[in-house]
């Protein structure tokens, strides 16, 4: 029997010739990134509660400051010097203020074939390039920090197949919310999301992280796609090689096939307060907004502000309405800058902030309050996600949100 | 191990969000963020779980961030154990390495009614209202874990 990647990327990292679904293996973890939303519990279990705390290797380890970052409180700042100093003293990589933790990884970490533990559950993004990432909490952190190793039993694997090309004003984001709603926010518990297909291939790297970046919202381990020229071409550009560059064999097995002609997705939001709530927006076009947020790991990429920028130009926003955009890492912002759009996004009335977790976090950046309605681009509606326990979040494309900014309620882009 | 304990009945996909929304992280104890555990659906339940109460849940139970203050807090009160149709992996691992019991069963959330008592021994089956219901066991690598109180707990023991 063939493997899949997720089987050949966890064979490796166990040092066997093969693994299957249903196995539980020990391995070796390549590369380890932790953020400001539980490295200061992890830092405090590892100086208080072990016998004799070591870290296996630290260049395998990055902690990144994103979630409250800059500090809104004193309590937040003591947990930042926290990890700041803990990272100085430990000669661990540390950035702050540079961006959101999964844009840094891939822009500076990832190597397609890697197995990839994040304390983040979003850590699924880095399938984009063919790496298997996948979220722990801060105890098996710790445990693969101290010891360079954990379990973990390999996923089954459910098959995307991509085709054909998507209209104008549908984009993967759409994509990726048609799917949960198709198969539910635990319809792939415990497995992974393989996209493949003509339709895979076609998509940028940033466009495939919108993908793989939601698998955890299905219930996914991780999402991955093949890497291809496109993953060859974007790690030579940041500078680095592969480290496997496995392909699913033919006769791999597969839990289920699933089949999406992308020329028949629709602009669609998940609706308040399930992710796997999605419609097509026409269904709730006269929904009155208070904030819109473009940004976020999901879709806060290049390839979003500009899709933003095209329908903002020359554009305002509704006077109801605060639109907050911020781009997902430093890069990204400058490019942005570079090309203009910062220019368009003010112009129509925008607030640009910092490159952060900002509104998707939903604690210290464009909170919302009681009543109030958001429409994002972010990757969680749950109840009070965003701020006040009877606020709503809507989640749709950059385009839609956009849109939906000028508007005062949500619209079509297209 | 047997854990018996009264009922609370919570729904489908009870996000991470739900168990502890983000305001209430910058707490610096798990003691001062258990009150609000539950909070945006059912405010008042943190004050009215006793310890060895027992949550049970329908599919997806622990959907969501990584933050492992979720299951931390439910430990905190000193729920005996969830059980649920299911639940999603990152709760999972993480209640597992905080030594919170996790029982994943198909049919006992349509079953029972919330004040009532369970029973659940554990590996073995599931008791309610004097009817019994098979309940398989845990890997070995994962009891280990809990029978030690935690994967820090288990750690210790292997002199890490």
């Amino acid at each position: 029997m063939g493997m899949t990647i997720s089987e050949k990327i966890i064979a490796a990292a166990a040092n066997i010739d093969h693994a299957k679904a249903g196995d539980i293996h020990t391995v070796s973890i390549d590369r380890m990134m932790s953020n400001d939303g539980t490295t200061h519990l992890t830092i405090d279990m590892y100086n208080s509660m072990l016998k004799n705390p070591a870290i296996a290797d630290k260049s395998k380890l990055v902690f990144i400051i994103d979630h409250n970052m800059p500090a809104d409180s004193p309590k937040t700042a003591a947990a930042h010097k926290k990890i700041r100093d803990f990272a100085k003293t430990h000669e661990i990589a540390f950035y702050e203020g540079k961006g959101v933790c999964h844009q840094i990884m891939m822009e500076e970490y990832v190597r397609s074939g890697e197995l990839i533990f994040g304390a983040d559950s979003h850590t699924c993004t880095y399938g984009a390039l063919g790496a298997f990432g996948t979220g722990v909490g801060n105890t098996d952190f710790l445990y693969a920090m101290v010891t360079g190793r954990s379990w973990v039993l390999v996923p089954e694997t459910l098959l995307f197949h991509l085709s054909g090309s998507f209209r104008e004003g549908v984009y993967p984001r759409d994509l990726i919310l048609t799917i949960i709603g198709d198969i539910g926010a635990g319809g792939a518990s415990y497995k992974t999301m393989e996209f493949t297909g003509s339709g895979a291939h076609a998509m940028s790297i940033g466009h495939r992280m919108a993908l793989t970046n939601m698998a955890v919202e299905a219930g996914a381990k991780t999402g991955i796609f093949e890497p291809d020229e496109k993953a060859v071409e974007y790690l030579s550009a940041h500078g680095r090689q592969a480290k496997h560059l496995f392909k699913s064999d033919k006769n791999a097995r597969y839990e289920k096939e699933y089949f999406y002609d992308l020329g028949k997705i629709e602009p669609v939001v998940a609706r308040p307060d399930n992710i796997d709530d999605v419609v097509n927006v026409e269904s709730v076009k006269d929904v009155k907004i208070d904030q819109a947020f473009i940004g976020s790991c999901n879709s806060g990429r290049i390839e979003d502000l500009r899709i933003a920028a095209e329908i903002l130009k020359g554009q305002r926003i509704a006077d109801h309405v605060r639109l907050l955009i911020s781009p997902a890492s430093n890069s990204v912002y400058q490019k942005a800058l570079e090309e203009g759009l910062m220019g368009i996004f003010i112009d129509a009335g925008a607030m640009v902030v910092n490159s952060n977790c900002s509104v998707c976090w939903g604690s210290c950046q464009g909170v919302i309050g009681e009543g109030e309605v958001l429409i994002s681009t972010g990757t969680r509606n749950f109840k009070g996600r965003a701020g006040h326990k009877e606020s709503k979040v809507y989640l749709g494309s950059a385009a839609t949100v956009a849109a939906s900014a000028m508007a005062g309620k949500i619209v079509r882009a297209v | 191990m047997v854990i018996k304990g009264k009922i609370w009945i919570l729904g489908d996909n009870i996000d991470t969000d739900i168990i502890i929304p983000t305001e209430y992280l910058a707490m610096k104890r798990i003691e001062e963020m258990k009150k609000y555990a539950f909070s945006p659906l059912r405010p008042e339940l943190a004050e009215l779980i006793a310890p060895g109460d027992i949550i049970v849940a329908g599919r997806n139970f622990g959907c969501g961030s990584s933050r492992e203050q979720a299951p931390e807090i439910i430990k905190e009160l000193k729920i005996g154990c969830v059980i649920a149709k299911s639940f999603a992996r990152i709760f999972y691992r993480n209640a597992i390495n905080n030594g919170l019991l996790l029982i994943e069963h198909s049919l006992i959330p349509d079953l029972i009614s919330e004040g009532e008592y369970i029973a659940a021994v554990i590996g073995e089956y599931i008791e309610y209202k004097e009817a019994k219901y098979d309940l398989a066991p845990l890997p070995p690598n994962l009891m280990e874990i809990i029978e030690a109180g935690g994967l820090v707990a288990a750690m210790k023991n292997k002199n890490i």
